[in-house]
């Protein structure tokens, strides 16, 4: 069953964030298993086994980047399983003159723009996926994802790179 | 017995001891730990006979023989501190790299584990005791708190942890409550309990943050509730960090100004422990006022330390300043900011330091909440959440892994396959393949953390999936799936995909138990048993006796006119036997004081009964007669 179908949603790459809450709540009240802990052993099985697939379901929906990969991959657009082989050589170009900006950054204020930059981008990248998923443009969709992808783990960097600089001034 | 069974209107009777069993909730604390119950969502913590709730994690094993926890553990303590424990959850599921020293000196004896890795032992009287069944002591002395405040078999419990805990320390905090008797009904993280406690009793919806910093333990939650709905976020803290390392800087100022007067070249584990203790008690003074003093004593020389809070604050900042640093990351990761967060629940006796409070309050923008008492809201949302287990409830608890969840691939680097923060339960698979052509075999490697390098991770565990069908590299298909149980635990299993060949192993072998350890424990536990029942007998036959005698002397006040002189006085003599036998320890001579009773009461029963058909033959109703019994 695909996630969308798990949690009774339509599948679409537009979710309101508290219909996929209300959906979520109302089923893990059905089969949390802290709802089991008194039933028979196959049950109690089957009520987690529910519950996770509840749980991977939300997961791969809450976030707006992995549900339109998912979306995406339900679409026939095909993805390279890891976030991290990046075969696009623009975006291999921006990749690495933005790893050479975040090393220079030397101040953690400095390193928090280049997130927020990054954050903003995507923002943006997002917001541009429907009309390409409109047209069924395959080919961009997936260079958008990878996009998207990168500027994601350059942000988790950044933001590690700023806790570092943190710890140390302080 | 006989006697008409009288109750006061509207009370049902006291039931049976062993009939049936009640669920707790236990805060098995690093300093102190807790037990309540909750009735209909009423959660409480349960008293000693002077009204303390909180029992101290201390545990000591006296030269004369026998177990001591709590109070009375810790009296020991300045006569034989090599037998007397503390802070051991420090130690639950930890090998003996994980250990802190005072001036060098570690404050007890280690036996490291047999391999390298394992969780160590403490060498106490002469025997090596794992943190496992050291823990097992304070709850089997929270167990018999409860019993005895209950009148009741207590056997289920949900027992917190600190929401940080990794596998091994909650794999460990599982089987110490088995060893102490206790069906774990769900192991349940320790802010998450807290904000059930404070949630359902303000009614509070929204997003809330709870900082809790105890003796041992930091964490960091932040949840959103919502209409019964306790969501956890996202979590983060650190299980080496509270107000053990700030004693641990006083200590270490006071034994270092004493080498420098030349006072002693040489500290011990004694001294450690003493000067642990005196550091804590002007540390907790400090809370109050701006300046402390104190006297060690140590091998007969004295000497006298000040403190001021403000070099106190001064020794703690880093320490401080490293919640903050946690709690940022929380709040990043759930992708929420200081003012989106309506209010902060304060937890743990560290949160009474004002240096704390100073800097939640100001990170997040408002004065922290704690309406509820920070000593006992983990124990009541503990109770709260047993309640919920056994007999049904609405409220919805939603927790996370804390630790993302790897396998070690080419190079020593971790392959993360379940991240932190995903929510529980969860059944999570990634495929991997040989490297070598005709490859039969995998190593299986099983590591918890953040960071990149397995070397810099826990290993919770190594196995191989032997089998493989030989191939070329690259062309066999492994499945390995991690499922986290609702208690965060974690199994893995492997499968070549392509043939069907498969392993399945609980995770626990690294820093767990052996089963040879986890019998020897379960063996003295049960040489213990007997004791503890015999024990529990006698508590039963003197709640027993001790009922008949309230049933009787309640029907002496009404009817007693039915009874003639020497009646009244072979009565009587039969009431102060059995009460005296109440007081002694003998059961059999309480059941048969009890059963004597019963035959001399007989005839008064009987006469009591016709009475009573003759009251209700002229026209009252038996409800009527059963209220008028029981006046
Ligand atoms: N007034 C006070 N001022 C400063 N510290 C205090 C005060 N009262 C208690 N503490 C400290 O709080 C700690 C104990 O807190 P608490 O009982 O919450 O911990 P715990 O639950 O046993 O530990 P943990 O949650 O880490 O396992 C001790 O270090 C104690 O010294
Ligand atoms: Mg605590």
């Amino acid at each position: 069953m695909n996630h969308f179908a798990r949690l009774g949603l339509p599948a679409a790459l537009d979710l309101e964030p508290a219909a996929l809450d209300r959906a979520y709540f109302a089923l893990q009240r059905q089969w949390h298993p802290d709802r089991f802990v008194a039933k028979p052993p196959e049950e109690r099985a089957k009520a987690s086994t529910e519950a996770a697939a509840l749980n991977d379901a939300y997961r791969t929906l809450k976030d707006p980047l992995s549900r339109a990969v998912y979306f995406a991959e339900l679409k026939g657009v095909e993805l390279p399983a890891d976030g991290k082989t990046i075969d696009d050589p623009e975006l291999l170009m921006e990749a690495m003159e933005a790893r050479e900006e975040l090393h220079e950054a030397g101040s953690a204020e400095a390193v928090h723009a280049l997130a927020a930059k990054a954050r903003e981008d995507m923002k943006n990248s997002l917001a541009r996926l429907g009309s390409l998923f409109l047209r069924d443009d395959k080919p961009a969709i997936r260079k958008a994802l990878l996009r998207l992808r990168y500027l994601d783990k350059f942000a988790e960097e950044a933001r590690a790179r700023r806790m570092n600089l943190e710890r140390s001034s302080a | 017995m006989t006697l008409l069974e009288i109750h006061e209107p509207g009370e049902t009777p006291l039931p049976h001891a062993g009939e049936g069993s009640l669920a707790v909730g236990i805060d098995l604390g690093t300093t102190n730990s807790v037990v309540a119950i909750a009735r209909e969502g009423k959660p409480a913590a349960l008293h000693d006979e002077t009204g303390k709730a909180m029992v101290p994690s201390v545990v000591a094993y006296p030269s004369s023989g026998g177990v001591l926890v709590g109070d009375e553990a810790r009296l020991l303590m300045p006569q034989e501190p090599r037998n007397v424990v503390a802070s051991v959850k420090r130690l639950m599921g930890r090998g003996a790299a994980d250990l802190h020293t005072v001036a060098g000196v570690l404050p007890y004896e280690i036996e490291p584990g047999s391999g390298e890795t394992d969780m160590v032992k403490l060498r106490i009287a002469g025997k090596a005791r794992s943190p496992v069944e050291i823990s097992a002591e304070i709850l089997k002395a929270l167990r018999k708190r409860a019993e005895e405040a209950l009148d009741k078999h207590v056997e289920r419990a949900v027992i917190t942890v600190p929401a940080y805990f990794d596998d091994a320390a909650r794999t460990a905090t599982r089987d110490a409550a088995r060893v102490a008797g206790f069906e774990v009904l769900r192991l349940v993280n320790e802010p998450t309990a807290a904000a059930l406690a404070y949630g359902l009793d303000k009614g509070s919806e929204g997003l809330y943050a709870v900082y809790d910093l105890g003796g041992g333990t930091f964490d960091f939650s932040l949840l959103r509730l919502e209409k019964g709905v306790f969501q956890v976020l996202a979590t983060g803290g650190d299980t080496a960090l509270g107000g053990d390392d700030f004693d641990r800087a006083i200590a270490e100022r006071m034994l270092a100004e004493r080498k420098k007067d030349g006072l002693d070249d040489q500290v011990d584990e004694a001294a450690v422990k003493a000067a642990l203790a005196l550091a804590r008690h002007m540390k907790e003074q400090l809370s109050d006022r701006d300046q402390t003093s104190g006297r060690l004593e140590l091998l007969a020389v004295p000497s006298f330390h000040a403190l001021t809070r403000a070099e106190f604050e001064a020794m703690i900042a880093d320490y401080v300043k490293r919640t903050l640093g946690i709690a940022r990351n929380v709040l990043a990761d759930a992708n929420m900011t200081a003012a989106e967060v309506q209010g902060v629940v304060l937890v743990g006796g560290s949160t009474r330091v004002p240096l704390v409070r100073i800097e939640v309050a100001r990170m997040i923008g408002k004065p922290p909440l704690t309406d509820i008492d920070p000593d006992e809201v983990v124990a009541l949302g503990a109770a709260l959440q047993a309640e919920a287990l056994t007999g049904g409830g609405d409220t919805l608890l939603l927790d996370v892994t804390p630790l993302s969840l790897g396998l070690e691939t080419m190079g020593g680097i971790v392959e993360k396959v379940v991240p932190r923060n995903t929510p529980i339960p969860v059944q999570l698979a990634q495929d991997f393949t040989t490297y070598q052509d005709g490859q039969t075999a995998m190593a299986i490697h099983v590591v918890q953390g953040e960071r990149e390098m397995v070397a810099d991770c826990r290993s919770l565990a190594r196995f191989e999936l032997l089998g493989i069908p030989p191939m070329t590299a690259g062309a066999a298909r492994i499945r390995v799936s991690f499922a986290v149980d609702a208690d965060g635990l974690l199994t893995v299993s492997a499968e070549e995909r392509t043939t069907g060949v498969q392993q399945r192993i609980e995770v626990k072998p690294s820093y767990g138990l052996s089963h040879e350890d986890m019998a020897d424990m379960l063996y003295d536990s049960l040489e213990n048993a007997e004791a503890d029942m015999t024990a529990r007998l006698l508590t039963e036959a003197r709640v027993e006796a001790r009922r008949s005698l309230l049933a009787l002397d309640a029907a002496l006040a009404k009817d007693g006119a039915l009874l003639d002189a020497a009646e009244r006085a072979a009565l009587d003599q039969g009431r102060a036997r059995l009460e005296s036998a109440i007081a002694g320890e003998d059961r059999d001579e309480i059941n048969a004081a009890a059963e004597a009773l019963e035959t001399l009461s007989k005839p008064f029963a009987e006469r009591r009964m016709d009475r009573g058909i003759r009251e209700a033959l002229a026209g009252k109703s038996v409800n009527e007669l059963e209220s008028r019994v029981g006046e």
